[in-house]
């Protein structure tokens, strides 16, 4: 995506056009494996491209021609956390998720027969939110390590310790399934 | 980095794979997107109405139009481009799929520019 800012409407359009084009299935994926359901996950990637398209002038100007991506996953990890934050403040929809996760249901066929896979899914359910975060950036979108800071707000360093470390707990839970999960962030 | 860490990463990055938007959603989100930029559009002829009286201002209504036509027109080919796949996977050869790419942009350009 070019840096220099947009001359006219119209060139601004396009280039979000492009955005939306290239990272209408992160910001799905993303939203899929955070909230576990597809029809939540739909409602949280309409949101994210809608609070985009008004925010993305600025977007533009601030990103000194860096990828945007982060910026757009770290939309939809706002709405994610909310949506988390106003469930728990209504009982009456305050249906238990967690385990929702654990068999999201495209990935079925890819998981059936598989139990390591069921077991990997089921592991990162139970991660503490931050290191779940980091692990579905990395390896449900490919982002690497900067660009997880930056969608997550924190350094690269520890970014890098955040992912090492969400991988070798659920290595552990995997091997060890019955083990209690702490979270020691 | 272990053989057995670069195994699990391979095992998690399947686990986790990437998961297609369903096309109702994609439709949905392309008409709430269009409507904003129409809107956007209509604030911009509220204001060219107040502003007409004053030559100094008629050059913002030529580029409204410029503005709207190239809003529209690259909603228009990303609706078309989201389809390409279908396109793809009912078109037998590459003539049919040019057809059949034509009709779509066609369509597609009716429904979004109505009035151009």
């Amino acid at each position: 995506m070019p840096s220099d800012a947009p001359e006219s409407k119209a060139e601004l359009d396009a280039r979000f056009t492009e955005l939306y084009r290239r990272h209408l299935r992160d910001v799905y994926t993303y939203s899929y494996y955070r909230i576990g359901n597809h029809h939540d996950a739909e409602d949280i990637t309409e949101q994210t491209f809608l609070q985009a398209y008004r925010h993305f002038e600025r977007a533009l100007r601030e990103s000194d021609g860096r990828p945007l991506r982060p910026w757009l996953i770290r939309i939809a990890h706002n709405l994610a956390a909310n949506f988390y934050r106003d469930r728990s403040r209504k009982p009456e929809s305050a249906i238990e998720d967690a385990g929702l996760i654990s068999a999201p249901h495209t990935t079925e066929a890819l998981v059936e027969g598989r139990e390591e896979l069921k077991s990997i899914l089921e592991g990162v359910a139970q991660l503490p939110d931050d290191r779940r975060n980091a692990l579905i950036m990395r390896f449900a979108l490919g982002m690497d390590n900067r660009e997880i800071a930056r969608a997550l707000d924190r350094t690269d360093g520890a970014t890098k310790v955040l992912l090492h470390r969400a991988i070798r707990q659920l290595e552990d839970m995997v091997s060890e399934p019955a083990k209690p999960v702490g979270d020691d962030t | 980095m272990s053989s057995g860490t670069t195994d699990f990463e391979a095992l998690l990055r399947e686990a986790l794979s990437p998961v297609e938007p369903p096309e109702t959603l994609t439709e949905r989100l392309e008409m709430a997107l269009i409507s904003l930029t129409e809107l956007a559009q209509d604030e911009l002829e509220a204001w060219e109405l107040k502003t007409m009286r004053d030559p100094r201002n008629w050059v913002r209504p030529a580029a409204a139009v410029l503005v709207g036509a190239g809003a529209g027109t690259a909603l228009v080919v990303l609706r078309v481009r989201t389809r390409h796949r279908t396109r793809r996977q009912q078109s037998s050869t590459l003539r049919e799929l040019a057809a059949r790419t034509l009709q779509d942009f066609a369509e597609e350009a009716r429904r979004v520019l109505p009035d151009r």
